[in-house]
């Protein structure tokens, strides 16, 4: 065992304890504060795989804003615990097939997968000397470009659904946009 | 046995010599100068309005944050009976820790021999005491850069570390269950999030200029050609109003508008978990100068004045010889990187209390007008003009 294993381990088992703790807690308070641990050794994986860019972007989205965003609605909801907790019990096959499903799904994957996969053009070595931010930017912007601007047209349509969603439509005020 | 104990001894030594001692210098250095940042924030305020601040404990008032402090810590620590304690108590850390991490990334100078420490340390090689695989001190280079750690990706790290910032201003509202501080906690949250998009676009010009995301490099960039804030002087601004706001500061203070929400997200707490959310807004205030310094000042290069004769247009009808001018940047060259850098940050520090001084509090609807509607399209036309120059310049 050399010191990287080490490190994986640490973050490969507080992923799963805070996993478990994420979805045990009543307290949806309590669940975002487990979930934000778990985004912090996922990130802390992506750097031992030398991809320090990617772990800059799950603390910058995922830590720093998403998770921002679900605690807020959470302070607006607060709803009472004994509510949240009936509601789950009562629909736990729902839940149960859901999570069986995707597991075995994932099973599946990893089952027919090979688990050394055909080096690509950026090594971990290259990867290392020109940056990871370098090397994704290139792939993106080069042989990924088409999906990439598919995806920015996808959060285009979610932005301007959620404006169409969100402003209140009143004619009498003629278009008038309070201050 | 020996293939992990010698990796986690040699890690240890590493840890104890680069990232410890430098880390301990930096972070005590920040949180002492925080707590003289309140005193000049009260001495710089009172001289605007025309009264002498702070002047009773030792000269000049200089030892009031020191009393403040032992006030601080002396105090009764209250938790309020309907408060979430667990919540109530990490809170304040929450929002300490990210803002003292962000500064692992901030390069404060130039290269530096430590004043001949580190080839001191260099002799343990040569002594043989030590068998060689468990010298501890077999990585120490010729010179350091005045760096904690020279992130290939600083910028995202510091943007990263202050969108966490959040977690604490949000939690704290929440834990106390006080309507004050949810409300306090709520803003924040609206706040921090719509503001961090408009820095992130700001920075996204620098960032195309230098090619780079490691501050150490921005500065680098800015050696061999000019200093970013005469190409980005929009983005310049975008960066630091945001950050002003990012920082919570005034006039962009709502999360703690006393006159409507008492104190905001920190109504509930005393003594030195309040003296925490201080703390944490004085270090992201620093955090904020030393990056404005680093992308759009140079960080820590001296200022240099154009030669004259090398101006192509208003050269010769300047008053001032070449020699004049090669004289003053010769002084300018000779102050230490450290202290420009350090002036840098001060400068930018001086700007924060004066604006507060200045400017009353924005409302609700003109903050987020502000930030959405003024600060996003300019942040946007900022990266466009910036891509049209590099790519018509080659």
């Amino acid at each position: 065992m050399n010191l990287d294993q080490a490190f994986f381990l640490y973050f490969a088992a507080m992923i799963v304890v805070f996993s478990i703790v994420t979805i045990t807690r009543k307290n949806p308070v309590y669940a975002v504060m487990a979930l934000l641990v778990v985004f912090f050794h996922v990130a802390g994986l992506y750097v031992l795989l030398n991809a320090e860019f990617i772990a800059a972007l799950q603390v910058v989205v995922y830590a720093g804003a998403i998770l921002v965003l679900y605690l807020f609605v959470l302070m607006l909801l607060s709803v009472p615990r004994e509510a949240l907790g009936a509601a789950a019990h009562r629909r736990w096959p729902v839940y149960a097939l859901v999570g069986g499903a995707t597991t075995f799904e994932i099973a599946l994957l990893l089952a027919r997968s090979k688990f050394a996969p055909r080096p690509g053009p950026y090594p971990p070595d290259v990867v290392r000397e020109m940056g990871s931010t370098q090397a994704i930017g290139t792939v993106l912007f080069t042989e990924f470009l088409y999906p990439f601007e598919v995806i920015s047209l996808v959060l285009l349509v979610a932005m301007i659904g959620a404006i169409v969603l969100t402003k209140k439509w009143t004619p009498a005020q003629g278009g008038e946009e309070g201050r | 046995m020996t293939d992990l104990i010698q990796p986690i001894f040699q890690t240890a030594a590493w840890v104890v010599i680069y990232a410890f001692v430098p880390s301990f210098i930096v972070m005590n250095a920040v949180l002492i100068a925080g707590a003289f940042l309140t005193y000049v924030e009260r001495k710089v305020i009172g001289h605007i309005q025309q009264r002498p601040g702070p002047n009773r404990v030792g000269p000049l008032g200089l030892l009031q944050p020191l009393a403040d402090g032992i006030k601080l810590l002396t105090k009764e620590d209250i938790i309020p009976a309907q408060a979430d304690r667990f919540v109530f108590v990490i809170a304040p850390f929450l929002s300490l820790v990210p803002v003292i991490m962000a500064y692992a990334v901030i390069p404060w100078g130039e290269p530096t021999t430590l004043m001949g420490v580190l080839p001191w340390l260099r002799v343990f090689d040569g002594w043989g005491y030590i068998p060689a695989a468990w010298n501890p001190f077999p990585l120490v280079p010729e010179k350091a850069t005045l760096v904690i750690s020279n992130l290939n990706i600083g910028v995202l790290y510091i943007l990263g570390m202050s969108g966490l910032s959040a977690y604490g201003i949000i939690l704290a509202g929440w834990g106390s269950n006080s309507k004050y501080a949810l409300l306090g906690g709520l803003r924040s949250a609206a706040q921090v999030i719509s503001y961090e998009i408009a820095m992130g676009l700001a920075i996204v010009g620098t960032l195309m200029l230098a090619g780079s995301l490691s501050l150490v490099d921005i500065v680098r960039a800015q050696e061999s050609s000019f200093w970013y804030v005469l190409a980005q002087p929009l983005g310049f601004l975008i960066f630091f109003i945001s950050g002003i706001a990012e920082t919570n500061r005034a006039p962009f203070d709502l999360p703690e508008a006393e006159s409507e929400i008492v104190a905001g997200f920190h109504t509930e707490y005393s003594g030195m978990r309040f003296a925490f959310f201080f703390m944490a807004e004085y270090g992201a205030m620093v955090i904020i100068s030393a990056m404005a310094s680093i992308l759009y000042l140079g960080g820590w290069l001296p200022l240099q004045l154009p030669i004259p004769s090398a101006l192509p247009a208003i050269g010769s009808t300047l008053a001032v010889t070449d020699g004049a001018v090669r004289a003053v940047n010769g002084a300018l060259m000779a102050v230490p990187p450290i202290v420009w850098m350090l002036s840098k940050i001060g400068f930018f520090l001086f700007v924060y209390i004066w604006l507060r001084a200045t400017f009353p509090r924005l409302r609700y609807d003109q903050l987020m007008h502000l930030g959405w509607k003024v600060m996003l399209p300019l942040g946007l036309a900022n990266i466009f003009v910036t891509g049209l120059v590099i790519l018509v310049k080659g």
